[in-house]
């Protein structure tokens, strides 16, 4: 039953050079640079987002992600949640407002796989990049590299999947719209959704926690993607896999590399979930095509290269 | 332009890296597999290497795979070391 939880908020990503990956997430995949902090962190966005960020870059001496955030719809049911949390046992910090520039309270608390997750209710709304809210043209025309439109969701890996499976369904009220199980029944990715998207975070099994996949952002078509894979290929990136499709989701997609080797993805098109969908399963005999629909072959790389 | 000749000890295998192009990135443009091959940018930890000789520069890299005592041991990631003479690597698994 949905609880309130809207989208993926933001999302806070170790970085080894700010500057380094300002040219990765800025200027190749195109978001927007919002903001910058007394502590150096940089904001940045997708032009299609109406909140003032999605994304927070952070440098440190080890990459991956800090926290990843989710929207709810509004503080009573921020309220709610958190007593909710607690109830479950969580262990919840309250983040003040302003801690991220914009942003309001927050309450930060730990999946199962070790992952540190939060909840919002407000955050300063800047309106869609380039454009206004009245009579609003189709897009802004000096955008730069792939032209990201949002953030979209993070895949992450640890270990305990069903204990988040059992925080995500029943305490934070997402769907768990598509799984992968072993022939004994147990979960090896676990995808979830809190809106009609295929979904809107997921995990994948692993013996250590809290590791950091990718974090993916939306592009229209599959051109946009293709024109994705001539931008990574111009600007030497480090390519991961694609353009593909995966049979998950079903999204068309490229995987690469930022410079601190925190992977990003770019996709389009794939499913749609409502609450009333059964779960989706696929199994693990059938992982190739789950992963990538076309060659059918599961890649080393793409299962064990995290942050 | 300068080519630089680095030898993996423990591979028995040898190949060449341009003036400002990584190790990995030598071993990558050469079809080699004597590395693996992971994020390319000093994050995952997969191409981890111990250097046993020669001149080069380095960029920063994840402090969970390489700590500051074994990079001054000489253990690197070698997506982020960069050749400025003829080396001799080990290939850690």
């Amino acid at each position: 039953m949905r609880k309130g939880v809207m989208r993926p908020g933001h999302i806070q990503i170790r970085v080894l050079d700010i500057e380094e990956a300002l040219k990765h997430y800025r200027d190749l995949i195109g978001l927007i640079e919002v903001d910058r902090d007394d502590v150096g962190r940089v904001y940045l966005k997708g032009w299609t987002e109406v909140d003032k960020f999605s994304i927070v870059l952070r440098e440190a001496d080890e990459p991956g992600m800090d926290f990843v955030s989710y929207k709810v719809i509004d503080n009573a049911a921020l309220d709610r949640l958190e007593q909710d949390l607690r109830d479950y046992g969580a262990e919840v910090t309250e983040i003040p407002a302003g801690e991220l520039k914009g942003c309001g309270r927050r309450i930060r608390f730990k999946a199962p796989t070790g992952h540190n997750l939060e909840l919002f209710a407000e955050k300063e709304q800047t309106g869609k990049w380039g454009l206004t809210d009245r009579n609003p043209e189709a897009w802004p025309r000096n955008l730069t590299g792939m032209r990201a439109t949002r953030f979209d969701h993070c895949l992450l890996y640890g270990d305990d999947l069903e204990g988040n499976v059992k925080l995500f369904t029943e305490v934070l009220g997402f769907d768990l719209a598509e799984q992968v199980l072993d022939p004994e029944g147990n979960k090896a990715a676990v995808f979830f959704s809190c809106s009609s998207k295929a979904h809107d975070v997921a995990f994948i099994g692993h013996p250590e926690k809290d590791k950091f996949h990718h974090a993916s952002f939306w592009l229209d078509n599959w051109q946009d993607v293709l024109r994705a894979a001539d931008l990574i290929s111009m600007t030497d990136t480090p390519l991961d896999i694609g353009p593909t499709r995966h049979g998950l989701t079903h999204g068309q997609t490229i995987y690469f590399f930022d410079p601190s080797g925190n992977r990003s993805e770019v996709f389009c098109g794939g499913d749609y979930h409502y609450p009333d969908h059964p779960t989706v399963t696929w199994d693990t005999g059938e992982l190739g095509k789950a992963i990538f629909y076309h060659t059918r072959e599961i890649n080393e790389r793409f299962l064990t290269v995290l942050t | 332009m300068e080519r630089y000749q680095i030898t993996i000890i423990n591979r028995d295998a040898v190949f060449s890296c341009k003036a400002g192009q990584s190790l990995l990135g030598g071993v990558v443009s050469q079809r080699q597999k004597a590395i693996d091959v992971g994020c390319r940018g000093g994050g995952c930890g997969v191409c981890k290497i111990r250097i046993i000789s020669g001149d080069y520069e380095s960029k920063k890299m994840s402090i969970k795979h390489v700590s500051a005592d074994e990079l001054a041991e000489g253990l690197a990631l070698s997506c982020r070391i960069f050749p400025n003479s003829d080396m001799v690597i080990e290939a850690l698994d």
